[in-house]
């Protein structure tokens, strides 16, 4: 077969047997037309030969010739050498034509290409079913319903050899096991009987669990709030504003009781015609709220009628002030209670009929029933173990106790006293909070509190005993911290301090079993945190330890009270024989009398603390400061008394 | 002085552990088979013996039939999975005993290539 390349441009002699190209594949410029089709079937290799350009086509043409014997005989495949057919240079002139496109952005991909496509399953149902195993296992033949056929199963297996070797086998080891069980119980404990020594050497600890908002867009604080008296689910919160005459316009009255479930909607709205500054659960009837108003009224909620008022008192009647205490009374009953306002009365109130006070008493220390002269009670607080006592914290730094009428005061605070709660485990000691210090006090003492912390920088606005520690105590500043105090553990610090907000924390409210405290806040949010277990579960002889401590510290303060007092008995006898002398001198005006008693005065008090630092450090202090001439009398008879050698000396200078 | 002679016992007194042929027809090595069982069933704080095989089908057993079908059935499972966890963590190791210790009772199973012999103990306390 012979094979000859043509070119066709030529006119070259053409074979007789000359197959004429037909369908060629031909390259075109871009731009031009393009060639059709592919090589015809009959085109084995198409080598290309080039046309000059021409009509904008180049045909590339292959041309062999085969004898026509030669058709349909078997191909006789050789091997060659590669051979250069054609080299086509490229021509720059071409490149004229074209203008250059850089960059070239192509997607080149070598994968096989895939599109995403989602697919909607449709649901199917599920069915739980338990299945009822018969008996199986059983070869075909036998059916094990059948006692006969399942014995003779039985028979024929322990016939077998393999069964009998099994069998001696299997039992040897488990004989060995069996009395292995027998001698010894390896899962013996031992020393059950001593007791676990628990040493809790946690540090204390508290995490906030959860927290609930105001859902209203005003916010107003949280200004106090009450658990829940059976199983502590729910907290009733209440909201207003204590900004005098600052609430904002459009503020709502709602106050909220929230299950703590779910902190993402309050269960229940309460809606009283004036904000509540007061909630209090009724510990006998959990249905019942009572509320106190910031207009003064008293209300009370029943949870089973809905979220609108119960009952109200009557305006005339009631506070002219703020409500800032009410307390439901332990009575038969279960209906009594009490209120107190910075108006300066305590009234009584029977909710069966709100309508009036049953009793009015009026905070008036000089016991002149006077309404002038009366102090505002902030706080009140009654211990239901002491069912007539009552005390009232007030705003002028004050505590008075009273058996429904005054009985006694006590005073030691700089400011307001926001707080005022009996320790659950020793009634007569009782703590408040007021201005920069929390105080602890005992009844017997009535000059100062037996204890006290240290100045803070922030006021405290209030405090809580635990109910299950004696000795620790929880207060919340007005810098958004909650300290928790335990005074058998650190005196001069608390034991553990957080910051919840960082706003003012208004109120707090420990849950009875010592573990949940909830805080409310000034914008409204109520925090619930959850303390370790080192702080809410009784310690070792913490009780004795406690009553011991304030035992101690009530004596401290007795002997430091006796000893006051002789130094005042002292103090007046002086002056009063002093005074005597100067009026026969006939020297005193009214100006210098005055200025002297001012000077006694003075330094009695001076003199007192002198004592007490005496007491403390246990070493003699030195004179505080040199007198002046005019006030040598008066500090004579001071000196006498404190100082010893000193006080002599000056003595017998007089003399 | 007394002697002891073993004066002729009768085929009657003979005390052997070979049973003469009874109805049952047992032989004598199966005899052992019986006796083993018994003397494990007869230690102290055994409360149940049984024999199952491969295919779970109790062969012995002296508990009830409904809780032995159901020891038979779970034990079984169980046994092959701890064959098999045994294998796959050393395919050289193979179980060779099951202890499960619970509260009221232990049981324990003996595993073999065919059969395993299950017993239920309450452990001495």
């Amino acid at each position: 077969m012979q094979m000859q390349l043509v070119d066709k441009s030529l006119g070259s002699p053409q074979h007789p047997l000359l197959l004429a190209p037909t369908r060629l594949r031909t390259w075109s410029r871009p731009g031009g037309t393009c060639g059709d089709g592919e090589g015809a079937g009959g085109v084995p290799h198409p080598i290309p030969s080039l046309r000059p350009p021409a009509a904008g086509t180049m045909e590339i043409v292959y041309v062999y010739v085969k004898k026509r014997s030669e058709f349909g005989k078997q191909c006789n495949f050789s091997d060659h050498q590669a051979e250069l057919n054609i080299d086509i240079a490229p021509n720059p002139e071409l490149a004229e034509q074209f203008v250059e496109r850089n960059p070239v952005d192509t997607g080149i991909q070598c994968s096989v290409s895939m599109s995403e496509h989602e697919a909607n399953t449709e649901r199917f149902e599920m069915e739980t079913r338990g299945v009822n195993h018969v008996e199986g296992g059983w070869p075909k033949d036998v059916n094990p319903l059948e006692l006969e056929q399942t014995i003779r199963f039985r028979k024929k297996v322990e016939k077998d050899e393999n069964y009998i070797n099994a069998i001696m086998q299997l039992g040897s080891i488990m004989e060995h096991c069996i009395k292995q069980n027998n001698a010894i119980d390896i899962y013996e404990e031992y020393f059950n009987d001593e007791e676990a020594v628990e040493v809790t050497e946690e540090a204390p600890s508290a995490k906030t669990i959860n927290v609930f908002r105001d859902p209203q867009e005003i916010k107003r604080a949280a200004t106090h709030l009450s658990w829940h008296p059976d199983g502590n689910r729910k907290l009733a919160v209440a909201y207003s504003c204590l900004d005098f005459q600052r609430a904002p316009v459009g503020m709502s009255n709602d106050s909220y009781i929230w299950d703590l479930e779910n902190p993402n909607k309050p269960e229940l709205a309460l809606k009283p015609s004036s904000p509540l500054v007061t909630l209090e659960y009724n510990p006998k009837d959990s249905h019942v709220l009572l509320g106190g108003c910031y207009n003064g009224q008293i209300a009370c909620w029943d949870t089973r009628k809905g979220s609108l008022v119960a009952d109200l008192s009557t305006i005339e009647f009631s506070h002219r002030d703020p409500v800032y205490g009410t307390i439901w009374l332990q009575s038969k009953t279960g209906t009594e209670c009490f209120s107190a306002s910075t108006d300066g009365q305590v009234m009584w109130w029977d909710i069966r009929k709100i309508s009036e006070p049953t009793e009015v008493v009026i905070m008036d220390i000089t016991r002149k029933e006077q309404l002038e002269n009366a102090l505002g009670a902030i706080s009140l607080e009654f211990e239901s173990t002491l069912p007539t006592k009552f005390m009232v914290g007030t705003e002028q730094g004050i505590i008075i106790s009273c058996n429904r009428k005054i009985v006694c005061t006590f005073s030691g605070h700089h400011g307001p006293i926001y707080a005022l709660q009996r320790n659950p485990f020793y009634p007569k000691n009782f703590l408040t909070v007021g201005d920069w210090t929390a105080r602890i006090w005992s009844e017997d003492s009535r000059e100062s509190s037996i204890m006290w912390t240290k100045y803070h920088m922030a006021y405290l606005t209030d405090a809580a005993w635990s109910p299950v520690r004696p000795a620790v105590f929880f207060t919340t500043k007005m810098d958004g911290t909650l300290d928790i105090w335990d005074f058998v553990f650190k005196q001069c610090d608390p034991a553990l301090s957080l910051k919840v907000c960082d706003e003012a924390l208004f109120c707090l409210r420990v849950q009875d079993n010592g573990c949940l405290i909830a805080c409310g806040s000034q914008l409204g949010m109520t925090t619930l945190l959850e303390v370790s277990s080192g702080l809410s579960t009784l310690q070792r002889n913490e009780r004795n330890i406690a009553s011991s401590m304030f035992e101690r510290e009530t004596r401290r303060e007795k002997i430091l009270e006796a000893r006051h007092r002789e130094m005042r008995l002292k103090e007046k006898g002086k002056a009063e024989g002093r005074d005597e002398e100067q009026r026969d001198e006939g020297l005193a005006t009214d100006l210098e009398a005055l200025v002297s008693k001012a000077e006694e005065e003075f330094f009695d008090i001076i003199f007192a603390e002198l004592k007490k630092q005496e007491a403390d450090a246990i070493k003699p202090k030195p004179m505080p400061q040199q007198p002046s001439s005019e006030e040598v009398q008066v500090a004579q008879e001071g000196e006498e008394a404190t100082g010893e050698r000193v006080g002599d000396e000056e003595e017998e200078d007089l003399a | 002085m007394n002697k002891w002679t073993n004066t002729g016992q009768g085929p009657g007194l003979l005390i052997s552990s070979v049973p003469g042929p009874t109805a049952t027809g047992l032989g004598e090595p199966q005899a052992e088979v019986e006796e083993t069982l018994k003397r494990i069933q007869s230690h102290k704080g055994v409360i149940g013996t049984m024999v199952v095989n491969a295919e779970g089908i109790p062969i012995r057993t002296t508990l009830d039939n409904s809780t032995t079908v159901q020891y038979a059935g779970l034990l079984h499972q169980l046994t092959m999975k701890a064959r098999s966890t045994v294998r796959d963590i050393d395919p050289q190791n193979d179980l060779t005993f099951l202890r499960i210790r619970s509260k009221k009772h232990e049981i324990m199973v003996a595993p073999d290539k065919e059969y395993l012999l299950i017993v239920i103990q309450n452990p001495c306390e």
